[in-house]
């Protein structure tokens, strides 16, 4: 039998504010334990929690993004349950009145084609804190750091049929969040994580296969193996007459293996209701305008606008939309320098190359935009060669100026314009290699290329090579 | 001295008649003479007393004093105090010791008021007699063998019995008006969101409000004033400026329309309670006031819908107390169901566990809808009769309770009469509405409070309308004759 996948996503985006959703606490990563945690992220008694705006600001940012209408007056639920990282036994979430309701984002397939993904809702909630198990022998730690951090629950329709489409959807909003600027993307430290519906049924069938919820797949890599882990256990499953039963799983990704956590029997029933210590956030029509007005440009309108305002290939274009920073330093590198082609060149080219190699960010390159602009203008100006070019790139990247004009200076790599020069170089070689001329005037054309090379040898690559072509087929004709 | 008003007392402090270490030692000492009779304080904190107090002298000293400084206050177990145990009249509290003040008792610090001390309640405020207590019941001056009321029966009974010249409450059913009614003095309940809920220890949120238990409307008013206001700490909290409460009082209620609830003299209603409520509003019509007859249709609904949604609230708000990281936690806990299980099951009383069941089952799934949206329902509906009534009449006014203060022990094993005797009362809190007791006579030889319920905001005109009475009657100055002033 054939088998369709039907995959739905639900992500929880760390949001990037200052303090937490409910309380003044800071949620900058990584510090000591509950040094992070006052008296309402340990939920004292009489304690109330009062509501982060920069938090719904940046839900709405994102609304407003995927073209989702805003809950005007959406509403903050308790979901109970206990937990000892969860100090006030309630994780206070949004359940029927989210923020964020339906909206969309298009993906784009590997055969070239855009699919538009429904996102059923997204919502704001608190994170829980940690349970720390290691360093206690028989008891629990608890840090409640991260108690309280906002996250904003991205819920996708269960519209992506293969791994490969939930990664591209995956991808999609780990961009568009951090284009937002409401999230640092960092899945490392847990600030987007990801859980993923998986369901199968056979092809052409209209109702949906039970689905189990993969947990704690934290990676664009353990997305696509554990769903497709998920899928094939689901065939195998059904196909040796088994069933698929509701329930959570979690994937190990170091024995490559999902494994039960609960079924839906041991599910908790959460007796959600609308949390009494907050109002319903009332967001106004100058609320949403002003919103509006601040976004920022979104990664698919930049996109129209480098291919029409740089000229730039659809590809060229969609490699530097990708992420914000990389479109930011593209267009500060074209806009300076004037050279939107040879800057997109370079920045797709040697300056990713050396990122990547070195693995740093583009955030993090040694290389700044100023410096890249100041070596793409002395290949515009013709002052070095393309090739020449590079080693002057190898030299800023190494710190060992910070201006191509330096490097040109003081490696000497000024390229050599001067046609008297050249032609003497011409002439020498003409004049020392007098079989290839032969060779050359007999009709093999290949041979040109061997008088480039020595003319570039000769000149230790500062010849204008432009000039070289010219002045070698000049010579070169002459009998 | 205990007859004095706090304006009284205000200007004899500012005189050099009395300092407010002499005013709060005198309350002190009567405390020490006779709560042992009354059981109304959990904590008596004499230290912080005397160095308030002390504070408050230099201050009236150097001329910088204000309208209450110097004149002590007791407060409700369940508004944290910074350093002081807080116990919520709960085992689960009972080794708790807040590090912040609620804002109610911040602002009525920086008013310069010396605290005497915590006084007893309901568990958790969960109760209408007082003998919810982990710290055992409170008595009602005026018959040892009786209730005060409840859920704030300690200060009201502390008022009553002049162990504190003003003390504050909180009213989530009517926890200040019902004890107010049952031991004789005045207690006001103002509207929600008009006092500050941080620090206050919730029982349900969205039905809790702090107040004033003080023996006449005026006091109520200057103690009112200073505590009220919008507060950042809490979402619940109204923006909205506060008047001079105390300004009012002496306005003519020359053609006030009072509207009487036919729904609130029933069934059920003890008939000399009946008739002193008729005798008070006689009283109104002699300063000028008509009475017009109302109706509120859904009052009967009043108890059914509180007692899902309080519960349903509770039930989540009480969660936070786990034994994980504040209160009461069991004995070597096996595992963490064990330390959760024996912790609340022991840590709780009977009824705040039952309280906790009813609202969990409320809120469960395939209960919600029928419990706690129709109660949400029901509630809106009951705003509306007032909403109403309030475009026919200016204020409203009946019984706080339909029977006066009971025995102790009477009702223990029928929880469900004591519900039924919050007939009156829940409906405000449902609505939101402001609401307070006055003494208005007596029956079954117990004092009996009269309602009077305001609209939104009106708690100025209540004072006025309570005030105005008070001066044509004296009810509000009788002291129980063991709690008369010493020789």
């Amino acid at each position: 039998m054939e088998w369709e996948t039907v995959i739905g996503l639900e992500i929880h985006a760390q949001l990037s504010t200052k303090s937490k959703l409910f309380s003044g606490s800071s949620i900058e990563y990584g510090q000591e334990p509950n040094t992070q945690a006052n008296i309402v992220d340990l939920a004292m008694p009489g304690v109330l929690p009062v509501l982060n705006t920069e938090a719904v600001r940046m839900a709405a940012m994102f609304g407003l993004a995927i073209g989702a209408p805003i809950g005007k007056g959406n509403v903050f639920a308790r979901k109970n349950y206990f937990y000892p990282d969860l100090p006030q036994g309630y994780q206070i979430s949004q359940f029927d009145k989210p923020i964020v309701e339906l909206g969309y984002l298009d993906i784009s397939l590997e055969n070239g084609e855009t699919k538009r993904i429904g996102v059923t809702r997204a919502h704001l909630e608190q994170d829980a804190g940690k349970s720390l198990h290691k360093d206690y022998a028989g008891m629990t730690g608890i840090d409640l750091n991260r108690s309280g951090t906002p996250l904003l629950e991205i819920v996708s329709e269960p519209d992506m049929r293969s791994a490969k489409e939930a990664v591209a959807y995956m991808k999609k909003i780990h961009e568009l969040v951090q284009y937002l600027g409401i999230n640092d993307g960092n899945l490392q430290e847990g600030s987007f994580r990801c859980d993923a519906n998986v369901s199968v049924r056979p092809k052409g069938q209209k109702e949906y296969g039970t689905r189990a919820e993969l947990k704690n797949i934290n990676s664009f890599r353990f997305v696509e193996r554990a769903i497709n882990l998920e899928v094939e256990r689901q065939i195998d499953l059904i196909e040796d007459g088994g069933e698929v039963v509701q329930e959570t799983r979690l994937y190990d990704p170091d024995k490559h293996e999902t494994r039960s956590m609960r079924s839906k029997e041991e599910a908790n029933d959460y007796r959600y209701f609308p949390d009494p210590d907050l109002l319903p956030v009332e967001i106004t029509d100058e609320f949403l305008e002003s919103v509006r007005a601040a976004l920022p440009e979104l990664p698919q309108v930049k996109y129209q606008r480098f291919l029409d305002e740089y000229a730039l290939s659809e590809y060229d274009a969609g490699v530097l939309t990708a992420s914000r920073p990389v479109a930011d330093y593209f267009e500060a590198v074209a806009k300076a320098s004037g050279e939107a082609k040879l800057s997109a060149n370079w920045v797709i080219g040697e300056l990713s190359s050396h990122l990547n190699n070195n693995d740093l960010a583009i955030t993090e390159s040694p290389v700044t935009a100023e410096m890249l602009t100041s070596l793409i203008q002395r290949i515009a100006d013709k002052t070095i060669s393309g090739k020449i070019a590079k080693e002057v790139f190898q030299g800023l990247w190494a710190g060992e100026g910070k201006h191509a004009d330096e490097i040109i200076e003081s490696k000497g790599l000024k390229q050599i314009t001067d046609s008297g020069a050249i032609e003497a170089m011409i002439d020498d070689i003409i004049a020392n290699n007098t079989a290839q001329v032969e060779q050359y005037r007999s009709g093999k054309d290949k041979v040109f290329g061997f008088f480039v090379g020595q003319v570039m040898k000769a000149s230790r690559g500062k010849a204008n090579p432009a000039q070289v072509n010219e002045i070698l087929k000049d010579k070169l004709k002459e009998t | 001295m205990i007859n004095k008003t706090l304006a009284e007392l205000s200007s004899s402090l500012k005189a050099g008649e009395f300092s407010s270490v002499e005013l709060t030692q005198y309350f002190l000492d009567r405390i020490t003479k006779h709560d042992a009779d009354l059981n109304s304080f959990i904590t008596v904190t004499e230290e912080q007393a005397l160095a308030g107090a002390k504070n408050a002298d230099e201050q009236i000293a150097s001329g910088s004093s204000g309208a209450l400084t110097g004149i002590p206050i007791a407060y409700k177990d369940l508004f944290c105090t910074d350093g002081i145990r807080t116990s919520c009249a709960s085992k689960m509290l009972d080794n708790f010791i807040a590090p912040y003040n609620a804002t109610a008792v911040e602002k009525l610090t920086e008013a310069g008021m010396p605290m005497l001390g915590k006084t007893n309640m309901d568990e958790f405020a969960m109760g209408s007699s007082n003998e919810n207590s982990f710290y055992g019941a409170v008595k009602n001056p005026w018959d040892l063998e009786r209730v005060p009321g409840g859920s704030s029966g300690g200060s009201a009974a502390a008022v009553c019995a002049k162990l504190a010249p003003v003390a504050l409450g909180t009213d989530t059913g009517g926890s200040i008006r019902q004890p107010a009614s049952l031991t004789g003095i005045t207690g006001i309940k103002p509207t929600y969101g008009r006092v500050s809920r941080f620090g206050m220890i919730a029982y349900a949120s969205s039905l809790d409000q702090g107040g004033v238990f003080a023996s006449n409307a005026e006091d109520c008013a200057l103690v009112l004033g200073m505590m009220s206001g919008f507060d950042a700490k809490d979402s619940t909290s109204v923006d909205r400026d506060v008047p001079d409460f105390s300004a009012a009082l002496n306005d003519s209620i020359q053609g006030l329309k009072i509207g009487v609830p036919k729904e609130f003299f029933g069934e059920g209603l003890d008939s000399g309670i009946d008739k002193v409520i008729q005798e008070a509003l006689e009283e109104y019509k002699k300063l000028g006031a008509e009475i017009v007859e109302i109706s509120l249709p859904n009052t009967h609904l009043a108890i059914p819908s509180y007692y899902v949604i309080a519960p349903a609230e509770a039930s989540s708000n009480l969660s936070r107390f786990d034994g994980v990281r504040y209160g009461y936690r069991c004995e070597d806990p096996v595992d963490l169901t064990d330390m959760y299980m024996r912790s609340r099951g022991e840590g709780f009383g009977t009824e705040v566990k039952r309280r906790i069941m009813t609202g969990t089952y409320a809120l469960s799934a395939g209960y919600y809808d029928a419990y706690y949206l129709k109660a949400q329902k029901i509630r809106r509906l009951i705003s509306n009769d007032f909403k109403q009534a309030f475009e026919k009449v200016d204020v409203i006014m009946g019984p706080v309770s339909p029977e006066t203060a009971f025995k102790i022990g009477e009702k223990t094993d029928d929880p469900i009469s004591m519900y039924l005797a919050d007939i009156y009362t829940l409906s405000l809190n449902l609505a939101g509405l402001p609401g307070m007791s006055i003494p208005a006579g007596e029956a079954n030889n117990m004092p009996v409070g009269l309602q009077i319920i305001g609209n939104y905001f009106e708690e100025g005109k209540m004072l006025n309308i309570a005030h105005q009475f008070q001066q044509v009657t004296d009810y509000h100055k009788r002291v129980p004759t063991q709690f008369g002033e010493e020789k």
